[in-house]
């Protein structure tokens, strides 16, 4: 090295301060700043960038997408609905009324009483909506669980691990995206004597492991490459170390994203499993299997099909509106905004 | 091949105790798969295709190339972060290769790396006392009472505020994440550390700061650097001895200031005489010289000597035949091209265009200055 060469400064801290303003809270003060720049030694705006964490983050650019936040608002009745349904429901979902039926034996429409109507064997239609939630919402968080467990166990150990151990999981869930979703559900229910809520539970849980775990090994994949798990393993990680501290907490995202809109389409399942009677048994009530009850009935009593169809659109569309917000508000692409 | 003939020599430097980190023939390849079911091997991508080199205790080892010539898997091979396809690595005299798990952690506990993307390798969901404690916590090195402690002194080390121990890597901008980056492998107590390219991806005010205080570092704890870039002034800047790399292999490996004068291999000369000079009057007559062609793909490399595609001076019936052995030309000055002699070299610029460039210490000079 020639010794005319001009000797570089070190200046620790200071010279960073013009660098993070995106990170900046927007409000600052200016005098703030100057105050900062006078306190010297430390890089300044460490001291006062507001912290704000990635769930205050995610909440925040969830909460500008409206119709996600109304999602969230109708998931939230849902639940307390699903929960207190004791309490909110106007009569007993079981009990058949006398008044429940009209002298010709014939559904009473929507009215004082009964006020969604009563159904073919004069039993109270919202109420039997009320209680029908519980089961939907209960099938759809234990099923996509279920689902969403197999899904993540295979998705990491092929994303990780890659290998033969790769090649077998994710030819497996080919084999099983390629299946006749339904068909398979039948058969699976129809094998096990006595169907039920946990019967659909792992049936549909087995059914929807494999979109799962794509998810989720596309995303490890993309994860374990990143520097920062090369300077785990370089640190001297243990795999299992890596696994869950550098990765598992990068996949919250998509699982919840995922999750939220899985349960939407697990609702719509267990509707459709319970409209040809292979989901919930009677005389406990459920959507799917109301609307098939009510079927024959449209033109005299459109009601027994119109309000269990909208019940099952609205929890449809509340969570894919959810898992859509969601999916928004952790996309990093949209943290400038 | 010359990994052989250069093989006894690393394994000679190796024992007389200079070299801290001896490379032997070190070869990276990635194979080309296909088929769906069952993964059929067609080809390979030869990323490092023979390297034998030593790193010599307390130096900076400049690495340069262009981009793909295999720069950044030569330094993550030599941390076995990378599958090795063949040769070894000698940390201390102790061979890599072939370690796994456990007795590999401990092997490499003194090798560290600094990545190029300050924003990539920092984890942004673990705070700065969990990112620069983790080493301490995984190699048990100071007792849980002991490491909140050690994680501001080495903060405190890098020029990052100790205080901001609780806070996520995205509060904290590109320059200072690369100090983070810089407190995480010092939390090892390292003797050895590769730089990737580690201020390639900061703004150019910053650079100075983070090559200065790898300076101070290496000064202060006696470190050995392996520095990847493709910036040659920088490098020149930072290194005692430079190697040249292209296509999977070393070139020319000699002292800084013998490499930039005297450059011996044609390679090397293209790749010198594209750096502009900060003089207009010298910079005007300059005639820089331009490779034909693209850098031949890893995965299929030409024959004979890798260069003799694009060389200028590649001689019919030689050069594309046989593989050139990197040599030792003059003490400490290596050069792998068949050409070059101790007494001759190609030169593939003409006499005017090197007058014209100035090979007075004047022009080197004023190279300096520009550096950084």
């Amino acid at each position: 090295m020639s010794p005319d060469l001009p000797e570089f400064e070190v200046i620790i801290g200071g010279e960073e301060a013009g660098q993070a303003t995106a990170e900046r809270v927007e409000d600052m003060a200016e005098s703030e700043l100057a105050g900062a720049e006078a306190h010297g030694g430390w890089l300044p705006e460490a001291e006062i960038i507001e912290t704000r964490g990635t769930w205050t983050e995610v909440w925040r650019r969830f909460r500008k997408d409206k119709f996600a936040v109304a999602g969230l608002v109708i998931i939230v009745i849902l639940i307390v609905v699903a929960v207190g349904a004791p309490l909110v429901a106007p009569h007993s979902p079981l009990t058949q009324y006398d008044s429940g039926l009209t002298n010709q034996g014939q559904p009473v429409a929507p009215g004082a009483k009964f006020w969604l109507g009563s159904d073919t064997l004069g039993r109270d239609l919202l109420s039997r909506l009320i209680y029908g939630a519980r089961v939907s919402l209960t099938i759809g968080v234990l099923a996509n669980g279920f689902a969403l467990f197999l899904g993540v166990i295979f998705g990491i150990v092929a994303g990780y691990f890659r290998g033969w151990l790769e090649t077998f999981v994710m030819r497996a869930t080919d084999v099983m995206l390629a299946f006749p979703i339904l068909l398979l559900a039948i058969a699976l229910s129809s094998a096990i004597s006595k169907p039920g809520i946990w019967v659909l539970v792992v049936v549909i849980g087995i059914v929807y492991w494999a979109p799962m775990t794509r998810v989720i090994h596309g995303e490890v994949l993309s994860i374990r490459e990143k520097e920062f798990v090369m300077a785990a393993r370089l640190t001297g990680c243990t795999n299992r170390r890596i696994l869950t501290r550098h990765i598992l907490p990068h996949l919250v995202a998509p699982i919840i994203v995922y999750t939220s809109l899985g349960i939407a389409t697990t609702v719509l399942f267990e509707a459709s499993l319970s409209y040809i009677g292979l989901g919930v048994q009677p005389p406990t009530p459920s959507w799917g299997q109301m609307i098939s009850d009510g079927q024959p009935y449209y033109t005299s009593a459109p009601w027994l099909i119109l309000f269990p169809g909208l019940a099952i659109m609205i929890t449809v569309l509340a969570f894919n509106l959810v898992g859509d917000g969601l999916r928004d508000a952790f996309d990093p692409q949209q943290r400038q905004r | 091949m010359g990994v052989e003939t250069d093989s006894i020599s690393s394994v000679t430097a190796a024992a007389e105790g200079e070299a801290l980190v001896g490379i032997d023939g070190l070869k990276v390849h990635f194979p080309i798969t296909s088929g769906v079911m069952v993964q059929r091997k067609v080809g390979a991508v030869r990323a490092v295709d023979g390297l034998t080199f030593d790193v010599l205790r307390g130096e900076t080892l400049g690495l340069v190339g262009e981009s793909g010539c295999g720069k950044s898997t030569t330094g993550r091979a030599i941390l076995v972060l990378e599958k090795l396809t063949g040769g070894h690595v000698f940390y201390d005299g102790a061979d890599l290769a072939g370690l796994r798990g456990g007795a590999l952690r401990r092997q490499r506990r003194r090798m560290q790396m600094i990545f190029q993307d300050p924003y990539a390798s920092l984890n942004s969901r673990m705070t700065l006392g969990h990112i620069v404690g983790e080493p301490l916590l995984v190699h048990n090195l100071r007792p849980r009472n002991e490491r909140e402690g050690r994680v501001k002194e080495l903060l405190n080390l890098v020029g990052i505020n100790p205080n901001t121990i609780n806070r996520y890597p995205h509060e904290f901008s590109g320059g200072q994440r690369q100090r983070i980056g810089i407190a995480r492998a010092l939390a090892v107590e390292p003797n050895f550390i590769v730089c990737d390219e580690p201020i390639s991806a900061l703004d150019v005010s910053i650079r100075a700061q983070i090559i200065n205080l790898l300076q101070e570092l290496q000064r202060q704890f006696g470190l050995t650097y392996l520095f990847i870039a493709h910036d040659l002034s920088v490098v020149r800047h930072i290194s005692d001895r430079v190697a040249v790399m292209y296509l999977g292999r070393i070139v020319e490996l000699a002292d800084n200031a013998e490499l930039y004068e005297q450059p011996l291999h044609p390679y090397t000369q293209a790749l010198l005489s594209a750096v502009p000079i900060p003089d207009p009057v010298v910079e005007a007559r300059r005639r820089p010289v331009v490779l034909a062609g693209d850098v031949p793909s890893p995965a299929s490399p030409p024959p004979g000597c890798h260069f003799h595609t694009r060389c200028p001076a590649a001689q019919e019936g030689l050069c594309a035949v046989d593989d050139p052995v990197l040599r030792e030309i003059r003490p400490g000055h290596w050069a792998a091209c068949h050409l070059v002699t101790a007494s001759s070299y190609p030169n593939i610029r003409s006499a005017e265009d090197r007058a014209a460039d100035g090979t007075s210490a004047a022009s080197s000079a004023a190279w300096d200055g520009e550096a950084v």
